[in-house]
């Protein structure tokens, strides 16, 4: 394998994974707590691509893919539920959206 | 001879590339957490998944890079902007008034996460990370993707086409159900005045 070594790679998915840790955990605007779980899934992909060319396994690809349909559900659903709070007029805010009744 | 030279040339070329990508995909990771604007924060995270395709494509596979930009940066960057311009723009401030308990808690909680996967892959792998195995030249292609899709992965392929279908069928009676309510409610601004404001622009 050409350039960096898979070590380098895992790294930088652990980075990513971080990242978008950090604004899971910090922001309250719902819409960049989606954004930044999207950081969090492709940093997984990330490390589950580079592990599956260091086996020359394409187990990997084929999880990196069924992680990309998941990712694109939970955007369906998690918008639906933003434009259902923006119709009833509630805040997109986390910390204020603690009551599921609204 | 020149073979060699060849070889450590694409070698060097391949780190450069590496270290541009892999530098843009965690700046633009660091610009989506810290934008107050949501706007931005979403066409950062376009730059983040091209690079990420790039590197995708560094690890030869050609069919999940290509899944990744029509996939991500399509379909549902495009319906994120979508939102955000539906709902408008709302702008936070994450960093104003000092760091609270919980910014510091969250920091904490991140480094803990990331010390945690650096010592469990370094410890766990140990120095079996140093040989990649050789793969062929149809890694990664369409063609081998779709192969072992329907011939190894046939469950994943099936249960992922049941999960995108329940997640439609969800997305449309959650956009359903709050129009259907508003059009069977005799008095819509009685309603309105119960809820409370404060999201509201």
């Amino acid at each position: 394998m050409l350039g960096p070594g898979v070590a380098w790679y895992a790294a930088l998915a652990g980075f990513l994974f971080g990242t978008g840790a950090l604004g899971v955990l910090i922001r309250r605007n719902v819409l960049i707590v989606l954004l930044s779980l999207e950081i969090m899934l492709n940093g997984a992909n990330l490390a589950l691509i580079a592990f599956s060319r260091h086996a020359g396994n394409g187990a990997g690809q084929i999880f990196a893919l069924a992680v990309m349909a998941v990712a694109a559900s939970e955007v369906c659903v998690g918008l639906g539920l933003v434009v259902a709070l923006h119709r009833r007029r509630l805040a997109i805010d986390v910390d204020r959206l603690s009551e599921l009744r609204g | 001879m020149s073979t060699l030279v060849a070889a450590s040339a694409a070698n060097v070329l391949v780190w450069i590339v590496w270290v541009v990508a892999g530098f843009s995909c965690l700046a633009s990771g660091v610009a989506v957490v810290s934008f107050s604007n949501p706007f931005y924060s979403a066409l950062a995270l376009i730059g983040n998944l091209g690079s990420l395709a790039i590197l995708y494509l560094l690890l030869s596979a050609e069919f999940v890079a290509a899944a990744q930009v029509l996939v991500y940066a399509g379909a549902v960057m495009v319906m994120f902007l979508f939102v955000i311009a539906y709902v408008g723009p709302r702008m936070e401030a994450p960093w104003a008034g000092g760091p609270s308990w919980q910014t510091l808690g969250a920091v904490g909680a991140a480094g803990a996460l990331l010390v945690e996967i650096v010592v469990v892959i370094s410890l766990k792998a140990g120095d079996s990370l140093g040989t990649s195995a050789a793969v062929g030249a149809s890694f990664g292609t369409p063609a081998w993707i779709g192969r072992i899709f329907v011939t190894d992965h046939l469950a994943s392929f099936e249960i992922t086409s049941i999960v995108l279908l329940v997640a439609a069928v969800g997305g449309v009676i959650l956009g359903s159900h709050t129009r259907r309510r508003a059009s069977e409610t005799v008095a819509p601004n009685v309603v309105e005045q119960r809820e409370p404001v404060g999201g509201a622009r």
